[in-house]
């Protein structure tokens, strides 16, 4: 059987881990082409309504990424993503996906070699866990 | 009336092409919804790649534009730009990514390929729900805050008055000159820092332009770039400055000794104090933690010796609001406690000094009069120098100080000067950095007059002594690792060439600016190469150490841009301010207030008559955090509405084809 490549979303804010993919880009860090990225302004305004979309329409892994706590570009949007995102894991729960598929990490501006890790990392890690449940629950 | 997308798939030379199959990208475009024009080309970003959008805007009537290049913070202007000539709005355009997140990080090239068609079809699904938005302009209030008189302060004060506008320069301290003041000479000129900075001083105080705050804070700041209000507090000096002269009798009469902070502890002040010799305002202050009276004991004698009756007990800190345009940080540098590294001895020998310290031993107005003595009052017949004391250390700071090895080629030099050159002076160091505009000649001068280097961080600074000859003096105890051997040099004096940090209270004050700080915590600066005085924070400006360590003529340099940054806003006196901020759907809004409670800039408001949220536009910063959580989604950031996000989640995770087709010549199925 051919191996399973996952499909990867990742909300990523504009001042920080945006900044690190495109630095990663510039240092040339191969990273697993399953990762594809949205560019927001900040973590704070990604709507719980964009990973669950993600998520139902054939994402096996939402990726959210922003500043670290205090860096925030907009004073502490970055911790409201943060309470949104556990709140959202309890809820992925229960419609019976795994928590797993959402990550929240803080990749700093400068921190390139850790947003390529951080990438490949979670492209091991649910190629581990194996396809989204949601197409079994029908949701497609 | 259907969208017209025209798609422009870049080569970057070869950068994106071949590995990523641009051409196929392009024909792949083709096929998309509303896609009536798909092109690839050597380098969209030139001259001739902008004129095909603008000719293919006007001849196909395009009413939206995607361009699959490099990242949208390199040439997302160029392209709007480009929209923009050719009478498109610049926000009917979407630019994606396909270098520094594809091409150039993927190893495969059909899967890069299959990446740049989804990042591509997700630009195109998302641009047909693109709004034009247009650019407020905002006016810009000519006054300037500079907050933090040392030499950046000055310096930003002095260039912004010169071009005719207002300075509000507001200092913490009760006289302005900061850590410049408290140097002897200043390497590697040997001018002295006070004959160099005190006419600085001096002119600031004479400046009408510049409105000098001492013994002042900025509490709090409000607005938005060219509208700033900021809160001053002037604390209470408890000395009227109208009526003091300055005659000093006070200074003599007040009977409580504390530590000086201007002296770093060698010396003694009253609780009624002049901040420094050279102090401007030439003023005392009584240091409401010391005084007698303040603190309820008996006293009053600075009261009763006062000829001008110039002493208020009972003076209160008064709050001003300043208007201003634009915000220059000055606020300096903290020199690092070399308590912690208990090895060097530091506050356990009384004859182990800070750097700063040795410059006000030094200083011909400082405790000694200049005279380079030991505590003892004989002078050093031998003085070890250590370098990298809190820099260069992964348990401390992993930066360099930047000024630390001219600092301690400089003492060298004065030592030597002062009591002669059979004194011994050991430097003990990492590596030499002497980069700036002669520094390396003046290295070789203090080489040539017959200081010792020795490469290696030392040990430790011990008084135990081996051998008779080591009673009574410090060791330094060292590993030349230049000749591979252990030393253990004997000295009557040690100098710590201390780090310079960021100001403790850095956090809350980037907090009050709405400012970053970097990974070691100094204020963060726009971009590192080519944003080093603006910040992410529009008419916010950065100078001298704050941002980082840096010597005088750097630190000057960075305040003059800032100042110039500024000068720019205000002459120019108006500003765009972005239009990609929060929007409430009256509509839609329930008003329960969530989103005011979530807004870090405190820009929305309750409409009482109509029970719904509003949005200050002019404070909006677009983070998004009201719509992110709005629960009616009324909320929404223009340009990065639900709309947009969904039709972009579609484009990239919707199947393309069946993978076969990036292999083959046969044209995309879509």
């Amino acid at each position: 059987m051919e191996e399973f490549e996952p499909t990867i979303v990742a909300f990523v804010c504009n001042w920080c881990t945006y900044t690190a993919a495109d630095l990663a880009g510039t240092a040339r860090m191969v990273q697993s082409p399953n990762v594809r990225l949205v560019r927001m302004m900040c973590t704070g305004m990604v709507d719980p309504k964009y990973v669950i979309k993600a998520l139902l329409s054939g994402a096996d892994a939402v990726l959210i990424s922003g500043c670290h706590p205090g860096d925030c570009h907009y004073i502490n949007g970055n911790y409201k993503a943060r309470r949104r995102v556990k709140l959202l894991s309890e809820i992925l729960t229960t419609v019976g996906l795994d928590p797993r598929r959402l990550k929240l990490t803080w990749i700093g501006a400068s921190e390139g070699n850790e947003f390529a890790e951080t990438v490949n990392e979670l492209v091991r890690d649910i190629k581990a866990l194996g396809p989204s449940e949601a197409a079994s629950l029908g949701a497609m | 009336m259907a969208n017209r997308i025209g798609v422009y798939i870049c080569h970057c030379g070869t950068n994106i092409h071949p590995k990523v199959d641009t051409e196929q990208v392009a024909r792949f475009a083709k096929g998309l919804k509303n896609v009536v024009a798909s092109k690839d080309y050597k380098f969209m970003c030139s001259e001739p790649g902008q004129d095909m959008i603008i000719r293919d805007i006007r001849s196909w009537s395009l009413n939206r534009v995607v361009v699959a290049s490099c990242s949208p913070r390199i040439h997302e202007k160029t392209f709007q730009n480009a929209c923009l000539r050719a009478g498109l709005n610049p926000f009917l355009f979407q630019m994606t990514c396909i270098r520094e997140h594809c091409s150039w990080i993927t190893e495969d090239s059909e899967e890069a390929t299959l990446k740049a068609m989804h990042l591509v079809a997700a630009a195109v699904q998302r641009v047909n729900y693109h709004e034009e938005l247009y650019s407020r302009v905002q006016t810009v209030h000519p006054d300037v805050l500079v907050v933090g008189a040392g030499i950046s302060g000055i310096q930003a004060a002095l260039d912004v008055a010169k071009a005719g506008l207002k300075a509000h320069l507001v200092e913490r301290a009760p006289s302005i000159g900061g850590h410049m003041a408290q140097f002897d000479k200043t390497f590697p000129t040997l001018d002295c820092a006070a004959c160099i900075s005190t006419p600085k001083m001096v002119a600031v105080a004479q400046e009408p332009n510049i409105n000098l705050m001492t013994y002042s804070e900025v509490t709090d700041v409000n607005g938005f770039v060219g509208n700033y209000e900021a809160t001053v507090r002037m604390n209470a000096r408890y000395v009227d400055l109208d009526k003091c002269t300055g005659c000093g009798l006070c200074l003599e009469k007040c009977p409580t000794n504390v530590d000086s902070e201007f002296e770093e502890g060698l010396a003694k002040r009253k609780a009624i104090y002049r901040y420094s010799p050279q102090a401007v305002p030439n003023k005392p202050t009584i240091d409401k933690d010391s005084c007698r009276v303040l603190n309820g004991k008996k006293c009053g004698v600075c009261e009763k010796f006062c000829p001008s009756g110039a002493i208020d007990y009972k003076q209160e800190d008064v709050e001003v609001k300043l208007q201003v345009g634009t915000i220059i940080l000055a606020t300096g540098f903290d020199v690092f406690d070399p308590t912690p590294l208990k090895q060097y001895g530091f506050g356990r020998y009384p004859e182990v000094y800070t750097g700063l310290q040795f410059e006000r031993l030094n200083n011909a107005v400082g405790p000694t009069g200049g005279k380079i003595v030991k505590k003892d009052g004989t002078p050093p017949e031998s003085v070890g120098i250590i370098h990298c004391v809190g820099s260069r250390d992964a348990n401390h700071h992993p930066y360099c100080s930047r000024v630390c090895c001219m600092y301690a080629l400089k003492y060298g030099h004065l030592i030597m000067d002062k009591i002669g050159h059979h004194v011994k002076i050991h430097n003990f160091y990492i590596d030499l950095r002497c980069f700036g505009k002669g520094y390396e000649e003046f290295l070789r001068r203090v080489q040539e007059e017959g200081v010792n280097f020795v490469r290696g961080r030392p040990a430790e600074v011990t008084d135990q002594a081996l051998t008779p000859e080591e009673q009574g003096k410090l060791m330094v105890v060292c590993e030349d690792t230049l000749l591979g051997r252990n030393l253990r040099v004997p000295v009557d004096m040690v100098i710590l060439c201390t780090a310079m940090e960021p100001r403790a209270d850095a956090a809350e004050v980037a907090r009050i600016f709405g400012i970053s700080q970097g990974l070691d915590s100094f204020f963060l600066e726009e971009h590192p190469k080519l944003g080093p005085v603006s910040t992410a924070t529009d008419g916010v400006f950065l100078a001298g150490t704050c941002q980082g360590p840096k010597d005088i003529p750097d630190a000057v340099s960075h305040a003059s841009g800032a100042a110039a940054q500024a000068i720019a806003l205000a002459s120019k006196g108006e500003t765009a301010i972005s239009p990609t901020v929060s929007y409430i759907d009256p509509d839609i809004c329930v008003g329960c207030k969530t989103c005011i409670g979530l807004c870090a800039y405190s820009a929305i408001e309750f409409d009482e008559r109509r029970k719904i949220s509003v949005v200050n536009q002019a404070m909006c910063k677009g983070c998004g955090s009201c719509a992110g959580h709005c629960p009616s989604g009324a909320a929404q950031v223009r340009h990065f509405t639900e709309r947009e996000i969904f039709t972009e989640l579609s484009g990239l995770l919707d199947p393309l084809a069946p993978r076969s087709v990036v292999s083959t010549e046969a044209e995309p199925v879509v």
